[in-house]
């Protein structure tokens, strides 16, 4: 089995450059079974990049590798081109890139505020908690995210699942990130709010941010991402832009592991095909 | 984002009721459950002992009896919040205590004599260091090994116990330090009344200080502010606890055989009628209170508290924001072992002995005061304040049954009962307001 060479990866970049964020050939077990089996994919800035497959096609072990949840067995990660040591979630934040969960991770029995600056809290000259700061900050980018929202001070236990999202969001991107995932981040929401996630995609990726896209609609992969990339059993099916392929490739690509023409196969690619 | 819609307001926006307003000024609705329920306790008893339960000699010994149970249970929360438990807080007081009085009685009159200025103060560290060591110890096996926190803390029940009987072999230590023997209370514990109504006027300038502090600040970010008269009510009640309370410590006297000694000693003469000099507050009340300040102050205003509450309402969640979990983990169980050090001086000192059988069943009752006062079990939510209430509320009904009488086994399924309920009743509290 050969493994895609990085160059190959690169043609289909939208322009050139250093991508933001490129993991090299990355592989992890769990108890003997390869959950990511030498699997390369890249960012550039400004770009958004659909990540692709079943459930338990290792998109989502790959990408919590990337936010430090996970240590890879093996395999680099390159920010701006240069290598990334990421052990734990502070160093992925370190280096710029946030993650939004699938299921959100937020501390349930506190506020907004506690949840967007939990692990980063800004503090008084004594050191201690400065509440009145965060949650003035809290309201500032909250008040861009979801203009309606007005319930700072109670646990985001008692907020609706859109609240809650844009909480999760929130904490995201207040911190200047480089590079966003976001993990299904349209799973729990209705129509509307649906269509706020797309719109606030479109902005930051304006703004020059990096995102990783998992998502199991391929609607609203196709209507974002400027490149998709296709993952099956752990391994990288292939990398095509968005543009080149039909929607039943890619379904292809991901019941079968079929790597249309337009597409650059990776390791995971049906041979012969 | 430039087109939003609007989102339907939720029912709970437009639904106002008494506890949304409460919530409003900031009060916890729970908090005067819990007061309400220690005035009726407090008036029944009184009614049921002809007023013996109210009388200042009463409520100062209620206090003092209250006070190690309350400055564990302030460690105790956080754990509870953590989704932990600690069994072996009982035994481990055993155990420093038994340590504190071999070092106080045998070790360090044979390095400096008898009656050293300094040996309190020895003992006092010594406790505080030792209980957080075995804490953190046993934090160590939890956070790092991933042995459930039940296991571990009922292991250091059967440990900690057996080694207070190990320390010499089965013989209780006697009598302390007399510099030390004020941690405990009695007449040499009480600090008299100037003291007192100095302590009670700083804490007051403290509570209306704070407040204002905090008011000004949320004004100057723009922030909807408490209406004034919630502000002014709520200091009023704080500073209107703390001064019946001195006044209560006060009009306690000494026994007259000692209030005569005392005014000898200083080279007065004792009137013929007599004297009346106060108690005042007592030494373990006002450290239980330090206790309970400084574990708020870090329960709210730390970095490490707020991680301490994050890990409890999800703690892969603080995982994920970059929280060391483990070290937060490990030091609450270090911190709960430094404050059962602390209570351990508090009762080896009332008891004037170290015996091996002190902190008995401890465990239960200052998870029963945490639980009492609104700790959940579930972890994530719970309060410093709440669990001194609930270990007041404990102290209560036991003190209050003794006065009245009651048998030592009712005692026992009273407490229980009592127990079952207030926990079966939050219940019903928390599910209607979710």
């Amino acid at each position: 089995m050969s493994i895609a060479e990085p160059a190959d990866i690169r043609d289909t970049h939208p322009g050139q450059g250093t991508p933001l964020i490129e993991m090299r050939d990355i592989s992890i077990a769990f108890g003997g079974i390869k959950a990511v089996d030498g699997a390369s994919i890249d960012l550039m800035p400004g770009e958004v990049v659909g990540l692709l497959g079943h459930n338990g096609a290792g998109k989502s072990t790959l990408i919590k590798i990337l936010s430090g949840a996970y240590r890879a067995d093996s395999g680099t990660i390159l920010v701006n081109g240069e290598e990334a040591a990421i052990a734990s979630p502070r160093d992925a934040k370190r280096h710029g890139i946030e993650t939004i969960y699938q299921t959100l991770a937020l501390a349930d029995n506190v506020d907004a505020a506690a949840n967007i600056f939990l692990g980063r809290e800004l503090l008084t000259g004594w050191g201690t908690l400065d509440d009145a700061s965060m949650e003035s900050e809290t309201r500032k980018v909250m008040g861009r995210l979801n203009p309606h929202f007005r319930r700072f001070k109670e646990p985001v236990k008692a907020l609706s699942g859109g609240q809650r999202q844009s909480v999760a969001i929130a904490r995201a991107i207040y911190f200047n990130a480089r590079a966003l995932i976001m993990d299904e981040p349209t799973a729990a929401l209705g129509p509307a709010e649906t269509r706020q996630v797309a719109e606030l995609i479109l902005q930051l990726k304006k703004q020059g941010i990096g995102i990783f896209l998992i998502s199991h609609d391929l609607h609203d992969v196709f209507d974002l991402a400027d490149r998709i990339t296709v993952m099956k059993n752990g391994r990288v099916v292939g990398t095509a832009r968005t543009a080149d392929v039909t929607q039943d490739e890619v379904l292809g690509m991901i019941i079968s592991g079929k790597c249309p023409p337009a597409a650059v196969a990776g390791p995971g690619a049906l041979r012969g095909a | 984002m430039t087109e939003v819609t609007p989102a339907p307001a939720s029912p709970a926006q437009e639904r106002r009721s008494l506890s949304d307003h409460l919530r409003e000024i900031e009060f916890d609705p729970r908090m005067i459950g819990m007061v309400a329920a220690l005035a009726v306790i407090w008036l029944g008893f009184n009614w049921l002992s002809d007023g013996a339960f109210l009388s200042a000699r009463n409520l100062w010994n209620l206090l003092v009896q209250t006070a190690s149970i309350a400055v564990m249970a302030c460690g105790m929360v956080l754990v509870i919040v953590t989704r932990n438990i600690d069994l072996s807080v009982g035994s481990m007081l055993g155990f420093v205590g038994m340590v504190v009085g071999l070092v106080q009685v045998r070790l360090l009159p044979g390095v400096w004599g008898f009656e050293h200025p300094a040996t309190w103060l020895v003992s006092l560290a010594l406790a505080i260091g030792l209980g957080g060591l075995v804490g953190l110890m046993q934090g160590a096996l939890i956070a790092y090994l991933a042995i459930p926190s039940f296991i571990v803390t009922l292991g250091g029940l059967l440990v900690w116990r057996g080694a207070a009987w190990w320390v010499t072999q089965g013989q209780t230590i006697a009598p302390m330090d007399s510099r030390f023997r004020p941690l405990g209370g009695g007449v040499d514990g009480a600090i008299g009344s100037t003291a007192s109504w100095a302590i009670g006027v700083a804490l007051c300038i403290a509570i209306c200080g704070a407040a204002a502090l905090i008011r000004r600040r949320r004004k100057r970010f723009g922030f909807v502010l408490r209406p004034l008269w919630a502000e002014i009510l709520i200091a009023a009640l704080g500073c209107g606890a703390v001064i019946a309370t001195v006044m209560m410590a006060n009009a306690y006297a000494l026994p007259a055989g000692i209030a005569r000694r005392l005014v000898e000693a200083k080279g007065g003469t004792w009137p013929e009628g007599g004297l009346f000099i106060s108690h005042g507050l007592a030494v373990p009340v006002l450290v239980a209170l330090a206790v309970g300040i400084a574990m708020t102050f870090l329960a709210k205003r730390l970095r490490f508290g707020r991680y301490v509450f994050a890990i409890g309402g999800n703690p892969e969640a603080a995982q994920l924001s970059g929280v060391n979990t483990r070290k937060v983990l490990m030091l609450v169980f270090g911190l709960m072992g430094a404050l059962v050090g602390i209570s351990a001086c508090i009762s080896t000192a009332r008891l004037n002995a170290a015996t091996n059988s002190a902190g008995m069943l401890d465990e239960l009752y200052v998870i029963a005061a945490a639980v009492i006062g609104g700790t959940s079990l579930a972890g994530g939510v719970g309060t410093i304040a709440g669990a001194m209430l609930g270990a007041l509320v404990m102290q209560s009904l036991q003190s209050g049954m003794v006065l009245i009488g009651v048998d030592a086994p009712l005692q026992n399924i009273v407490v229980g009962i009592v127990l079952v309920v207030a926990v079966w009743l939050d219940g019903v509290y928390r599910k209607r307001l979710s």
